[in-house]
């Protein structure tokens, strides 16, 4: 099978689930690696190491922002031309749209999310979530090429061996843009729950803190987000000595105490990592959801009768602001840290 | 300005879906307008209110779905479309695409809106089949909208960051949650919607045949019942049950 691995990067920040789906390939068949941007050499040979047997580059000003129509174009181009049996992405919210366009001007589908795919005689089954990750499905694409995106985390990654390097394919960009980008600005903090293998959450709780004192001016509201802030501190010095990123409940969201990027479940971000903290989270559905297929849920809440530790294989009935310091505390020292 | 918003109807968030004799089930709980699709509304109302003009609610669904348009409706959308033909049972998604477009060319706009992905299928990628069907520029994710010019601009929102993107008219959004919470039906609203008269459009009306799907579900099933027994962790102080939880969570192997 020849198959064809879309590295998606951001301002050349890569995908880790890329190489995962260099891994998956490389089960099946050959693998091609796709790289398009400007000055994208390193992602190129990274992609060389990550066992990628070709590469293909589309290195062009006109791709120095990412832009559905251009890589859409560009891709499809490619395709036409090299006729892979297969593209896999991995699953980002530019992939979706650069793959539902791909499969438009190809003629063919997208299986989204999978996180599983097997070899049925000449056909591919993939195993994706539906109705929110509470029903499985298997299904199949007659177009030609498959294409699918890859939920990360669900397969293997690959090591990198720096030994593997080769000359990059040029190829032909399409430069058909109908959008123009204009500006960009970072997150505060750097958000990737999709990739984390450990997420720390707060949820409404974090703002509970009863023996704080807030600085004397601040009304109702300023005080609520101001001691929500000091509950976000406790638990980022968790998922940053668990090297672990941090999560939200939508309430916490809601209540402004936290960027959207940070939220887990049904609006936000499904996640699957290996550690899945929930602090303060009583555990609607709609969060539940979003997390249920963490490996390890550890659940801290004041409410014994609180619904997440119907989820969590470790529960603590207690107070998250005394629980989760010696936590941190307890690990730095465990971890040597 | 003319703006359509997208709607799908969906089950419930809270419904307990399952897979039975190969079909997903979803027993008594209702059918709803699926929540992101309410952001879609959301941010075509606001739109209206910045701009002037029409909105209108459009869905691909059976007869039931005249429901959902119904909630959109009293949320203060104008007009709603329902596209049904028993034709349409088999659709994927760039079947969906198809259909949309064809309807939206019918009904003409200068906005269309979508909420970034249903809660069923869960893929999010009708938006941007839509747009690229219909050759329009293809704004995803917006989390902010602003018309200005002859120009739309809106603020994507990705994991990295927020993006600012323009394009001309006519364009395709969609929208995630930052667009701002959608407006409850007002009473005024649902009482409007209980007398709107929904026109239904069959493939004929939209001068098209049912598009083959390329996608096909082969086999549904339940995930793997997970091992739920929970271990409550306690000690005499915040220091014992810190260092128990950690020693527990390092045994399971996970860090």
């Amino acid at each position: 099978m020849k198959t064809f691995v879309y590295i998606d990067h951001f301002k050349g920040e890569i995908q880790p689930a890329s190489w995962e789906a260099i891994g998956l390939g490389k089960s099946l068949g050959s693998v091609s690696a796709v790289v398009f941007g400007s000055g994208v050499d390193a992602v190129a040979k990274a992609a060389f190491e990550y066992g990628a047997d070709e590469v293909f580059v589309a290195d062009d000003a006109a791709l120095a922002d990412y832009r559905a129509e251009t890589y859409a174009s560009t891709l499809s181009a490619l395709a036409s031309v090299q006729s892979p049996d297969l593209i896999l992405f991995p699953t980002t919210a530019r992939t979706r749209e650069l793959a539902a366009m791909t499969a438009v001007d190809l003629n063919t589908g997208v299986l989204t999310d999978i996180s599983g795919l097997e070899a049925n005689g000449d056909q591919l089954v993939a195993t994706r979530p539906i109705y929110e990750g509470k029903v499985l499905e298997k299904s199949v694409c007659s177009g030609k090429p498959v294409l699918a995106t890859v939920r990360g985390r669900a397969f293997p990654k690959p090591e990198p061996d720096a030994s593997k390097a080769g000359t990059p394919t040029k190829v032909e960009v399409k430069a058909d843009a109908l959008t123009n980008v204009e500006g960009y600005s970072a997150s505060e903090s750097a958000v990737n729950l999709g990739d984390a293998g450990v997420i720390v959450s707060g949820g409404r709780g974090v703002s509970n803190n009863p023996s704080l004192q807030p600085p004397a001016g601040m009304d109702e509201k300023q005080t609520e987000l101001w001691r929500a802030q000091q509950g976000f501190t406790l638990i980022t010095d968790l998922a940053n000595v668990l090297g672990g990123a941090v999560g939200a409940s939508r309430a916490a969201v809601d209540a402004g105490y936290i960027p959207y990027s940070h939220q887990v479940g049904q609006t936000g971000k499904v996640v699957t990592p290996d550690l899945y903290i929930a602090c303060g989270i009583s555990g609607a559905i709609q969060h539940l959801v979003g997390m249920r297929n963490a490996k390890i849920i550890v659940a801290i809440n004041k409410d014994s009768d609180a619904p997440i530790f119907k989820q969590a294989r470790y529960g603590v009935v207690g107070d998250l602001f005394q629980i989760v310091p010696a936590l941190t505390e307890a690990f730095k020292k465990k971890l040597g840290k | 300005m003319k703006i359509i918003a997208c709607i799908k109807q969906v089950p419930d968030s809270e419904a307990k879906v399952r897979a039975e004799n190969g079909q997903v089930t979803w027993g008594d709980a209702p059918l709803v307008i699926n929540p992101f699709d309410e952001y879609a509304v959301e941010g075509a109302l606001q739109q209206k209110e910045a701009n002037g003009g029409t909105v209108t609610a459009l869905c691909i669904g059976p007869e039931s779905a005249r429901e959902a348009l119904k909630h959109a409706l009293a949320m203060g959308a104008d007009e709603a479309v329902l596209v049904s033909d028993p034709a349409l049972n088999e659709l994927d998604t760039v079947g969906a695409a198809r259909v949309l477009a064809a309807a939206i060319q019918k009904i003409g706009a200068e906005l269309i809106i979508f909420g970034r992905q249903t809660l069923d299928n869960g893929s999010g990628l009708t938006p941007a089949q839509t747009a690229r069907i219909l050759g329009l520029p293809m704004l995803s994710w917006a989390g902010h909208i602003k018309v200005e010019d002859g120009n739309v601009k809106v603020d994507r929102v990705i994991e990295e960051g927020r993006v600012t993107v323009s394009a001309k008219f006519p364009a395709v959004i969609s929208v995630v949650q930052s667009i701002g919470e959608p407006r409850y039906p007002s009473f005024m609203g649902i009482r409007k919607a209980s007398k709107a008269t929904i026109p239904v459009w069959s493939l004929d009306d939209l001068g098209t045949s049912a598009p083959a799907a390329a996608v096909r579900r082969t086999e549904i099933m339940n995930p793997p019942v997970q091992e739920t027994s929970i271990e409550i962790v306690s000690g005499e102080s915040p220091a014992e049950i810190a260092d128990k939880l950690a020693d527990k969570i390092l045994a399971e192997k996970v860090l």
